[in-house]
This record gives structure tokens, sequence and C-alpha cells, in this order.
């Protein structure tokens, strides 16, 4: 099955977690080791969360759901996150 | 529940905004532009786009996410909306919305997906369909300010299903540097050379730029548009480093 979308889609749901810019941040495959933007990612969803996998190997990295009194992070499939700090505030 | 209070245009990018509807006309029989005004809002990157959530009246809420399609006009963004058959929301925006709701919009968003005015490298721009939006963005946001040499290929099943087409005609003869080319998938205009068919390799080769220059490529389609697309610029060689793409849902 084609991912219905890419990681540009979690730039709204992941400013809710992280305050650095996340569609540019890299983040490398627990799974195959790839690095990739999270950008990149194939991303399944929005319903009832949002699955992001590896483009290399389709390992799950990432799991997002909101629910209204919370937001559930899975980042299980995920070895690092390099991020560039925000300067903007 | 009571939230650390964060200071800062963050705090702009991540709330939920309200937004009214102030203007809508149809693009194609499928889809329109929303012009929506937002208080205070800080501008933002051709490119980028924004989360837009309605809430019914027993409380239940959804979101998707929309690509502005226009540099903004002070507080006034646009957004095109493509009426998905079994939308939840797409056919709630296009066709029911009436003029003054307000809906919330968060953003923008993003900062992979955009093109900047001091990029000076040639750009070849690749939609299918909708994903038109945030090229025109681009193209808008180039107009005037930039020399920078960009190519449009534009994926459509038909010639009714051009977004932006009479537009983009007087673009292509006006903005000095922007060609535009059109790929028809099942019908094309009486009199064009190129049969029906899906984007090729020759249409690459035809209307982009070579691959060992220093071109940046933007593909915004349906995911097995942009699977293609970008699986086609690899071969004929371009830098894996400057291809960017972005996938929505549809067919």
């Amino acid at each position: 099955m084609d991912a219905t979308y890419d990681g540009n889609i979690l730039a709204g749901p992941l400013a809710e977690v992280f305050t650095a810019e996340i569609t540019t941040a890299v983040a490398r495959c627990r799974n195959c080791g790839r690095s990739s933007a999270v950008a990149e990612l194939a991303v399944y969803g929005p319903d009832p969360g949002l699955v992001a996998r590896c483009p290399g190997c389709a390992e799950a990295m990432l799991r997002l759901v909101r629910a209204p009194d919370a937001i559930w992070l899975d980042l299980s499939g995920v070895i690092a996150i390099r991020l560039t700090p925000s300067t903007s505030g | 529940m009571a939230r650390a209070a964060i200071p800062g245009r963050l705090s702009v990018r991540r709330a939920w905004r309200p937004a009214v509807l102030v203007d809508r006309w149809a693009e194609t029989s499928s889809a329109s532009t929303l012009v929506l005004e937002v208080d205070d809002w800080p501008g933002h990157l051709a490119g980028q786009h924004v989360d837009v959530q309605l809430t019914a009246e027993d409380g239940y809420q959804a979101s998707r996410s929309y690509s502005l399609a226009a540099p903004a006009d002070g507080d006034r963004i646009e957004i095109t909306v493509q009426r998905l058959p079994r939308g939840e929301v797409s056919p709630f925006l296009v066709d029911e919305l009436a003029p003054e709701a307000v809906l919330e919009v968060r953003g923008p968003l993003g900062g992979w997906f955009v093109w900047r005015a001091k990029d000076r490298g040639p750009v070849l721009l690749v939609a299918g369909g909708s994903g038109i939006v945030p090229l025109m963005a681009m193209i808008r946001a180039r107009a005037g300010v930039s020399r920078a040499p960009f190519r449009l290929l534009y994926s459509v099943r038909t010639p009714q299903d051009r977004i932006y087409a009479a537009e983009l005609h007087r673009r292509a003869e006006d903005d000095g540097g922007l060609d535009v080319a059109w790929v028809h998938t099942r019908t094309a205009p009486a009199g064009d050379p190129r049969p029906p068919g899906r984007l090729g390799a020759d249409d690459l080769a035809g209307h982009g730029w070579p691959p060992d220059g220093d071109a940046t490529c933007y593909v915004c389609g349906p995911t097995g548009f942009v699977e293609a697309a970008s699986t086609l610029l690899l071969a004929a060689g371009h830098d894996p480093g400057r291809i960017r793409t972005e996938r929505f849902g549809g067919a």
C-alpha cells in the first residue's frame, strides 16, 4: 500500500511537541540505519493516528496519536533525531 | 488545564487561530480557492502549508493540511482545495462553508518543501493534479522579485482539470524566465502534438533542466505520481539531494 502522505504533514502536529522545525530534521532508522529528512518519511493516516515509516526499509519509525487531553508519541523506530535549534523563540 | 506560555513567534505557529472565510471562487469543477483572513498573520514562505481544523456542533473535530497558494496579502491567505469524492473535510470547504464562517488554522508550517527568493538557481516544478498549489505559490512569489529560471511541468487528466490555467498561460507570456508545459494523461486538447499519457522521461528531457546543472526539483502530487516522477528524475541523473517532494492523499 502506498503511503498517503509524507513527513511534511508532521509539521503541524509535531510543532506541539518540538520547538525546532521538524520537517528538516534528520532522523535515523533503528531498523536499517538510514538517515532521512523527516519530510521524506512515508506517512500513513491521519486517522486514528499518524505512522511515519522509513523510506528505505518501510519500518515504522514514529507514531503520533492525538487524544483530547494527551499526545502519544512513539519514537521506538528512531535511533536519533538531529534538529536545528529554533532561533525565533 | 494550565499550559506553559511560550513567547514569540513559535506560539503563533503552533496555536490554532480563528480564520474567517472572506472569499471563494472555483478554479475547476472540483477545486476552489478559499481566501481566509487570520489576524496578525506572520507571513510565510512559498511552499509552506497550514493545518485547517473544523469543529462540529457536537464537538467532533477534523483537521487537514492545505498548501498556501500565494504570498500573503496582509492578513489574507489563500488555499486551493480539491474536492475528494469521499472526503470528510474537502467537500465541506469547497461546497458548504458559508461566507464569513470561522474555522481554525495553524501555521505557517513546514521548512522542507519551500522556495526562497534568495535561491537563484534554476528550478524545475513538477505538479500532478492539485499538487500544483504549492508550486503555484513559488511561481507567484517569484514574479517581480527573482530572475531564477523556472520550468513547470504540470500533469492533469484532461484540459478541464487544469487549476490556474488562465493565470499560468498569462505568466508564461509575461513572467520572464518562466516556461510552462502540460502533460495530459487521459485527454489532450485538440492539436496537442503530445498524445495523452503519463509523465515520462521524454517530458522531463524536453521540458526540464539537464541533470548535470544545479537545478532544484520540486515535485508535488498524489503519492503514485510523486514516486514515478522522482524515479524518472533520479534515473535521468538528478542529484537526490536536489529533489524535494511533497505527497498528499488521494488516488
